[in-house]
């Protein structure tokens, strides 16, 4: 059943088109991932689900409601939360501080507050032991772990993750995607972009490939990974190599 | 001694007050990186509110003068509170996306329409709080004079300052506002509404800025509608000597000023005063534009 939907979305800055008509799909509990290189618009299309920005054209529904006009703190409400690409956690606010403020919606239920933190604690242990520290003194890989807790906060239906293992030790991209397995198995539906396509067409069952801003490529995430066009521009497998 | 004493308190008096003010001006600029050159006119109104209040029958007697007084100053807060969500709305929400000069150029534009909308009402002329609005009370402590408007500035002002770093630094609202100041983006998509919190600050900081021009305006007793342009630059000095977006920084400047100035007030001349205070910002400006505070926590508010 499809909870998110795009359909024949465009996305401009000024003169320059970002995504020209995309139609993208992402089922109740799925993992769907969008890859695609630098520049090929993932981050854009994440931003436009998200409110921040706004469609030249096209829909973008989620459930019964139709998003593109919808202000992006309404958006949180309805139960979509995006993990900004570059962590963006609030340097010179405690990580207790990022958190709480992920779950803005529910300021004025403390215990909900409360459970959403031990939720995000049992998750990132680790971000328990530091929830006095200011967030800008964690680790790259600490503060990707309070960027995805603080968007649990809001206890979201649709979790967008934009490249979240950017920067990290090839032993913390590990960690940080059984992570994100756990969260899918909670019940939280992801939309996932990334460069590094090994690991995202292992944990997502469906995958996108952006190139220029339309869909070049799209299906289950095993035929993509035999598929030759993505091991070649994706997998940084050979030719010769596809062929054995 | 007793010299440098008394001004000491004499400063902190006034200080205390260019601290509210430069508040108004520390928060907004820290979330919008906007300099609401409107802002002093928000203190000026606020003194007239309070001259208006108290000229009429609230001291009438039935509670105590010193209680009175506060009733008028919360009322010229929420009066002014009001006019800075009107005029954010109106002159400023409309070119959130436009150019740093559009903006000035607008609140420049506010500035004059509320100065000559208070010049209609009032009249061009000095208007003055009438002497029997504050009690002539004075305390001997410990061998120097303090009065009884000295008292009620500082702990009002005070009061003021600290609920403001409580709510700032306690509670969720205060922790968006902080949030919003460091990146718009990422605030929303908390699901911080940061239009709402732009309206709070514009709400906050004019209530501040009344409260202080009810202060002063009972303390020197003389208003003018023109008075808003140089309280504003002081407290806009004293805004980035406590490096400009920190809320602190701006409580700390606003007394170090208010110090500076009755020193030298003092010391030096009291007819040279404003120069000082002006001597002080172009010296910042062109020297220690991030503050005296530091760079490190000049980090916006
Ligand atoms: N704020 C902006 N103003 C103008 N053009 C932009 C802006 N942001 C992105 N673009 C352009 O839009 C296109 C898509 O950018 P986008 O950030 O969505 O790519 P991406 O797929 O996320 O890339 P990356 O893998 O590098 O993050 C690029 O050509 C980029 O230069
Ligand atoms: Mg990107």
């Amino acid at each position: 059943m499809s909870l998110l939907e795009l359909g024949d979305v465009h996305i401009a800055y000024g003169n320059v088109k970002a995504v020209k008509g995309i139609d993208l799909v992402v089922n109740d509990g799925e993992i769907v991932t969008l890859l695609g290189a630098n520049g090929a618009g993932k981050t854009t299309t994440l931003r436009a689900i998200s409110g921040l920005l706004r469609l030249q054209s096209g829909v973008i529904r989620f459930g019964e409601h139709e998003l593109q006009t919808m202000p992006a703190h309404k958006i949180v409400e309805l139960g979509i939360c995006h993990v900004p690409e570059g962590r963006r956690v609030f340097g010179t606010l405690t990580v207790e501080e990022n958190l709480n403020l992920g779950a803005y919606k529910y300021r004025n239920d403390p215990g909900r507050v409360q459970s959403g933190r031990e939720r995000v604690y049992q998750l990132f242990p680790r971000l328990e032991e530091r929830q006095r520290q200011l967030a800008g003194t964690l680790s790259g890989g600490e503060q990707q772990m309070l960027a995805i807790g603080r968007g649990l906060m809001s206890d979201p239906r649709v979790l967008l993750l934009d490249e979240p293992s950017l920067g990290l030790a090839p032993k913390l991209v590990q960690e940080i995607f059984r992570t994100i397995c756990e969260i899918n198995r909670q019940g939280v539906t992801i939309l996932l972009v990334e460069q590094n396509a090994r690991i995202a067409l292992r944990v997502a069952e469906r995958a996108y490939v952006l190139e220029t801003g339309r869909i070049a490529l799209s299906g289950e995430s095993l035929e993509l990974r035999r598929d030759p066009r993505v091991q070649q521009a994706y997998l940084g497998v050979k030719e010769a190599a596809g062929l054995s | 001694m007793a010299l440098f004493i008394e001004q000491l308190v004499n400063g902190l008096t006034v200080g205390a007050v260019y601290s509210l003010v430069a508040l108004g001006y520390t928060m907004v600029y820290g979330v919008m990186r906007m300099i609401n050159f409107a802002h002093g006119d928000f203190f000026m109104i606020g003194s007239y509110l309070g001259f208006t209040l108290v000229s009429s029958a609230l001291l009438g007697g039935a509670i105590p003068l010193w209680a009175a007084l506060i009733v008028v100053v919360v009322l010229s807060m929420a009066g002014v509170a009001i006019i800075g969500v009107i005029v954010e709305r109106a002159a400023y929400r409309p070119l959130r996306r436009s150019s740093r000069l559009t903006a000035v150029v607008s609140a420049i534009g506010v500035s004059i329409f509320l100065q000559n909308a208070v010049m209609l009402i009032w009249g061009p002329r000095y208007r003055a709080y009438p002497p029997w609005s504050v009690p002539s009370i004075t305390w001997q402590v410990g061998g120097i004079y303090i009065n009884f408007m000295q008292v009620l500035i500082l702990a009002v002002s005070f009061g003021l300052m600290v609920a403001l770093y409580l709510f700032v630094q306690r509670t969720t609202v205060g922790a968006a506002i902080r949030a919003t100041a460091i990146d718009h983006d990422t605030a929303r998509l908390m699901g911080i509404d940061v239009d709402q919190i732009i309206r709070l600050i514009f709400l906050i900081g004019p209530a501040l800025g009344a409260a202080a021009g009810v202060l002063l305006g009972l303390y020197y007793r003389q208003i003018h509608f023109t008075v808003g342009w140089t309280y504003g630059l002081k407290a806009f000095t004293a805004a980035i000597m406590g490096g400009i977006g920190n809320i602190p920084g701006a409580m700390v400047g606003g007394l170090l000023l208010g110090i500076l100035e009755m020193l030298g007030a003092g010391y030096i001349s009291s007819a040279w005063k404003d120069v000082f205070v002006f001597l002080i910002l172009i010296l910042l400006l062109m020297f220690r534009p991030t503050g005296l505070l530091g760079e490190r926590i000049a980090e916006k508010v």
